[in-house]
Formats: C-alpha cells, sequence, structure tokens
C-alpha cells in the first residue's frame, strides 16, 4: 500500500520498526531521505547566498527566510479573515434576533460575507478550476482516443488537427475563449462567474491532446491476439471496449492523464492571470502590480505552492495509475 | 459423404503496393469429426494463413470454408483458437479468463452454477486448478497455454484451431503439453487443426499430416496418413518402426523436394 501511494521513503521505517537487519535499512533511509534533504540544503544555501547579491526596484529579492516569514503572514491573514467572517455572522444574527423580537413578521436579511479571499481560498479556488478543465478534457479526451485507436481511418483524419493543436500556448486560445464565453454564456443570475469558466475552458483546450495521443496510441497498440480472441467470442463493440480495450490500454491512458493533468495547472496559472479568476495566477499578478517590498516575497511563495501542488496532483495520479494498472510491477516514474 | 469441415478451392490474395500477392493457391482439405490434422510446412507458407480463414479472420479470396454444412466466413466460438501467444487477458486470473469465454458463449444457455462447473471442469482437464486464482503473468509459459487450452476448450467448439500452441515452449514442457493433449483428445475427441513446424509433435498427434509447399501461391504438396495406434506414447514410439517411417516421410517432404530455397 505505502508502494502503491509513492511513499516509497516510509517503506525502510516500517522495515526498521519490524526488526528487519538495521544496515541495509539504514542505506536506504540514507538514499530515499538524507540525499534529497541534502540536495534541499545545498539549494536553500545557493538561494540564500545568491539573492542578496541581487537589488530590483521592489529591493532585495527575498531569500528563504523572507518568504517563510511571508508564508507565516499569509497563513496568519487566512485565520484573522476567518475570524471576522464568524464575527460578521454573529453580529448579523443578533440583530436579526432583535427586529424579530420586535415585529415577528419583520423580514429577515441574510447577507454573504464579502470579505477579501484569503491565500487559502485562492489555493482552493485554483485546484476546482483546474479540476473542472481537466475533468471536461478527460471526458472528451478518453471517449474520442478510444475511438480513433480502434479505426486507423478516423485516427489519419484526426491526427492532422491534433498536430495542429496540440502546441498552441493558452495565452493565445484565452482572447478567443474569453470573448466566446462572453457571448455565450449570458445568464441573469450566473452559477460560475466568466472568469472560472474561461479559465477552466483554456485548461480543457491544453490538456486535451496528451489523453487523446496516449489513449489512442495505447488503443491501437493493443495485442492483435487479445482482439481476435474478442471476435472468436464475437463480442460486441462495446463489451470489446469495456472488456478488453480500457484494460489493455489503462496504463497509456494514465500515462497521458498525467501529462494533461501537469500541463494543465501549468496552463491554468498563466489563465488566472488574464482571465482574473480568483486563484493563484490572480494572487501572483496582483502582487505583481501592487509592487510593494513584500510582493516579490509573496509571489515566491506562490511559486513554490504552485509546484508543491503540482507535484502532489502528480503523486495522485501516479497512485490511480497503480492502482488501475494490471502489471502492478510496471516501473512507473 | 458430406464431410465435417471442407476448405474448399481456398485461394487468398493480400493487397502489396506491388499488386496483388498470392499466399495460398487452390487449398482443397476435407476433415472428418474427431479427426486430429496437422498442418506442417517452412515457416511463410501460409499455414497460420489457412487456420486464419477456416477460423475466419481472414476472408478467402476465392473458395470458402464449409463447416457441418454451413459456410462459414466470420470468427466464431464453434472454431475456437489457440494462439502461439496463449493470448491471455493479462489483467484477468486464469479462472475469468476462462470465465470471459464461458459467459459470451453460453449465456442465457447455462446457471450460474453450471458455467461455474464448466470453468472448473475444463481447467481441471489441463490441471491448473491449484492455480485457477493467478494472474497470467505468475505463471509460467506452459502453464499460460494451458489456461489458453482451457479457454479454448470451454467454448465447446466444433473445430479446435491451434496456430503453434507449442512453439513458444521449451522442449520438455512441449512434451508435457503433448502428453496433455493426448489425454484430453482421448477423452473428448475433438476435431481439431493444429499448425506446426515440428516434425516429431505432428507425428505424435496427428491422424492426418497436411504437408504445404513453398510460398507464394502454396497449396498443399501431400497428405500422410499417420495409421499409429492410440493411446501413443512417445517412449514406446521411438523406436517404433512405423513412426520413424513416417517421420522421414515428413521430413524427406519438408527438406528433399520442398527445400527451402533461402535458408
Amino acid at each position: 500500500m505505502l508502494e502503491l501511494s509513492g511513499f516509497t521513503w516510509f517503506i525502510p521505517l516500517v522495515k526498521l520498526a519490524t526488526g528487519e537487519p538495521p544496515l541495509q535499512q539504514l542505506q536506504d533511509l540514507f538514499k530515499m531521505i538524507g540525499l534529497p534533504m541534502l540536495a534541499m540544503i545545498i539549494f536553500l544555501g545557493l538561494w540564500h547566498v545568491g539573492a542578496a547579491k541581487v537589488v530590483t526596484s521592489l529591493g532585495q529579492v527575498p531569500g528563504p527566510v523572507e518568504v517563510w516569514k511571508q508564508a507565516s503572514i499569509l497563513i496568519d491573514e487566512h485565520y484573522i479573515e476567518r475570524e471576522k467572517e464568524v464575527k460578521f455572522h454573529e453580529r448579523q444574527d443578533v440583530r436579526n434576533a432583535k427586529k424579530l423580537a420586535k415585529d415577528p413578521d419583520a423580514e429577515i436579511k441574510k447577507r454573504p460575507y464579502t470579505g477579501r479571499q484569503t491565500y487559502f481560498d485562492q489555493i482552493l479556488t485554483s485546484l476546482w478550476t483546474v479540476f473542472v478543465g481537466f475533468f471536461i478534457a478527460s471526458i472528451i479526451a478518453i471517449p474520442l482516443g478510444i475511438v480513433s485507436g480502434l479505426s486507423n481511418t478516423l485516427y489519419s483524419a484526426l491526427n492532422p488537427l491534433i498536430q495542429i493543436f496540440k502546441p498552441i500556448s493558452p495565452l493565445a486560445w484565452l482572447p478567443i475563449v474569453t470573448i466566446v464565453v462572453s457571448a455565450v454564456y449570458v445568464s441573469e443570475d450566473p452559477m460560475f462567474s466568466k472568469s472560472f469558466i474561461t479559465s477552466a475552458i483554456t485548461v480543457t483546450l491544453c490538456s486535451l491532446w496528451p489523453t487523446l495521443i496516449n489513449t489512442a496510441v495505447g488503443v491501437s497498440s493493443i495485442d492483435r491476439d487479445l482482439i481476435n480472441v474478442g471476435r472468436v467470442l464475437r463480442l460486441s463493440y462495446a463489451t470489446t471496449v469495456f472488456k478488453i480495450v480500457i484494460p489493455s490500454s489503462i496504463p497509456m491512458i494514465f500515462t497521458g492523464l498525467r501529462i494533461s493533468l501537469g500541463i494543465g495547472w501549468m496552463v491554468l496559472i498563466a489563465a488566472e492571470m488574464l482571465a482574473q479568476n480568483p486563484g493563484l495566477g490572480k494572487f501572483v499578478w496582483d502582487q505583481f502590480q501592487n509592487g510593494s517590498s513584500e510582493s516579490l516575497g509573496r509571489i515566491m511563495v506562490a511559486v513554490l505552492t504552485i509546484g508543491i501542488l503540482g507535484f502532489m496532483l502528480d503523486r495522485i495520479m501516479l497512485t490511480m495509475q497503480k492502482f488501475f494498472s494490471y502489471d502492478k510491477n510496471a516501473v512507473i516514474r | 459423404m458430406e464431410s465435417y469441415l471442407n476448405i474448399d478451392h481456398v485461394s487468398i490474395e493480400f493487397p502489396t503496393p506491388n499488386g496483388p500477392f498470392k499466399a495460398l493457391d487452390n487449398v482443397s482439405l476435407k476433415i472428418d469429426k474427431g479427426e486430429f490434422v496437422s498442418i506442417i510446412g517452412h515457416s511463410g507458407c501460409g499455414k497460420s494463413t489457412v487456420m486464419n480463414i477456416v477460423g475466419g479472420l481472414y476472408q478467402a479470396t476465392e473458395g470458402g470454408v464449409i463447416l457441418q454444412g454451413k459456410e462459414v466466413n466470420e470468427p466464431g466460438p464453434d472454431r475456437a483458437i489457440v494462439f502461439q501467444n496463449h493470448s491471455l487477458f493479462p489483467w484477468l486470473t486464469a479462472y475469468e479468463n476462462v470465465e470471459i469465454a464461458v459467459k459470451s458463449v453460453f449465456k442465457g444457455k447455462k446457471s450460474k452454477q453450471e458455467m461455474k462447473a464448466w470453468i472448473e471442469h475444463n481447467i481441471e482437464l489441463v490441471h491448473m486448478s491449484h492455480a485457477k486464482d493467478k494472474l497470467p503473468a505468475e505463471l509460467s509459459g506452459g502453464m499460460k497455454q494451458r489456461i489458453g487450452i482451457a479457454r479454448a476448450l470451454a467454448m465447446e467448439p466444433k473445430v479446435l484451431l491451434m496456430d503453434e500452441p507449442f512453439g513458444a515452449l521449451d522442449a520438455l514442457t512441449r512434451a508435457h503439453l503433448q502428453d496433455s493433449l493426448m489425454e484430453i483428445q482421448a477423452d473428448l475427441n475433438n476435431t481439431v487443426m493444429m499448425i506446426t513446424h515440428d516434425v516429431d509433435e505432428a507425428v505424435l498427434l496427428s491422424d492426418k499430416i497436411i504437408m504445404m509447399t513453398n510460398g507464394p501461391a502454396a497449396t498443399i504438396g501431400e497428405i500422410l496418413d499417420v495409421k499409429l495406434e492410440r493411446p501413443r506414447h512417445r517412449l514406446q514410439l521411438a523406436n517404433d518402426v512405423e513412426y520413424n517411417h513416417y517421420r522421414s516421410e515428413v521430413i524427406h517432404f519438408l527438406h528433399e523436394r520442398h527445400a527451402r530455397k533461402v535458408a
């Protein structure tokens, strides 16, 4: 289970605890934890020394210490803001209760709290946006990939289109998407904000291709004999797809999904900057426009957050890939 | 009298950039019910193509295949195929690999319990009950092929087609599987068509050996009736005059009369 979820570094600890030969486990431990820690320390050292030497219009480039400080401030701000929200609701409830006591038929208004978004709200917005965009991309790309992998004709027809659309930058899509969304998505009481939809669709447009291509390749490279077994059994098209095609191309499909999610996450930040979707991208952009002495430090917090979250998303996909693949021994990196 | 399986004047051409390539020319063969027939020939002579046409995976350009008075031109479980590389679904256990065949062939004809019993019976037939819950990756080559045979037998085919079923196995494993196959054959008396390039295998197992000429436009060169008594035992046959006579017949055909020009 630990191995499945990628927590391989935990294994020697468990083995050590269960009394297996300690020397070997310690060596493993050094390789898995010691070496990366060492690299991290060297990196932080270089950063600290290097940053001190660059002076910008916003002051010195922040080193690790300054960035850490900004991270704590952002966390504090989150809690302060939450506290304000709780107090706001308390005040409102008290006010409403008074009104009701005076006149039981009085109209009660419950207003939502409109304080500013904290850093964690922005992270959640980003995650939600990328998830929606990636989800839409997947439900288009996987079926299309399967169908075009099964039919050479369809694949040859689609291939040029895929190759042309694949390398298009999100920044090129964004203006088109923005304008189309503004024109098409018109409603009195919109469920989602336009900026959210624009960002999500841009993510979709860019993360569609790796899944589509990998699925098609995975499906078209299925062992012919396995398909022939299906033909001998006279399985229907649907049964062939669900019982033979999908299980055997799962590893390739997940490889595609992992690349797609990685690209989607990268694209999202750019899309949010331009579309002003209140996520991490907008945070970076706002800090850049703000230009206070704290801005660079805060942007770096965001940069690191983006990196760590991207890594975690990839880990989640990897775990799912291992879980769904039939070949548990395959080395997947 | 009408024969059980009739391969009637079958020719096949494959389109290539340099015009059609005639792989088989006028192949005619009649097989009786319960007969074990081997097709032997040099690699590339189109023996697998013959089997693929009978199996319905390829369409003959001319002629056709008639099974029990009906023309067959698409694949079906009445002509189950044992592939050279076992072709088990790697994500299913041995049991499930047989199950997927049984479920699709006997849907609505057998109850759940009957299906379960039938699957287990077929796995027992190939002596694999001990490993029925293992994935193909956990089985040896011979064991995988046993399950492949069990899966084909479980379809209750009218003709069992085997495409070099033991070709990928080492000599000892191959001998074990041949013995198992003879045992099963004595029991079920299936009609079997087997492709092979192994002379001993052909003589040991077959009632009839079909020797094919070299391609292109390959056809049947000679047919050898093997009249050795059953049950056959490889040890006793090793020095048997009759056995060695059949053996040398095939070898002479392959290496003298129809030797391959380029090795």
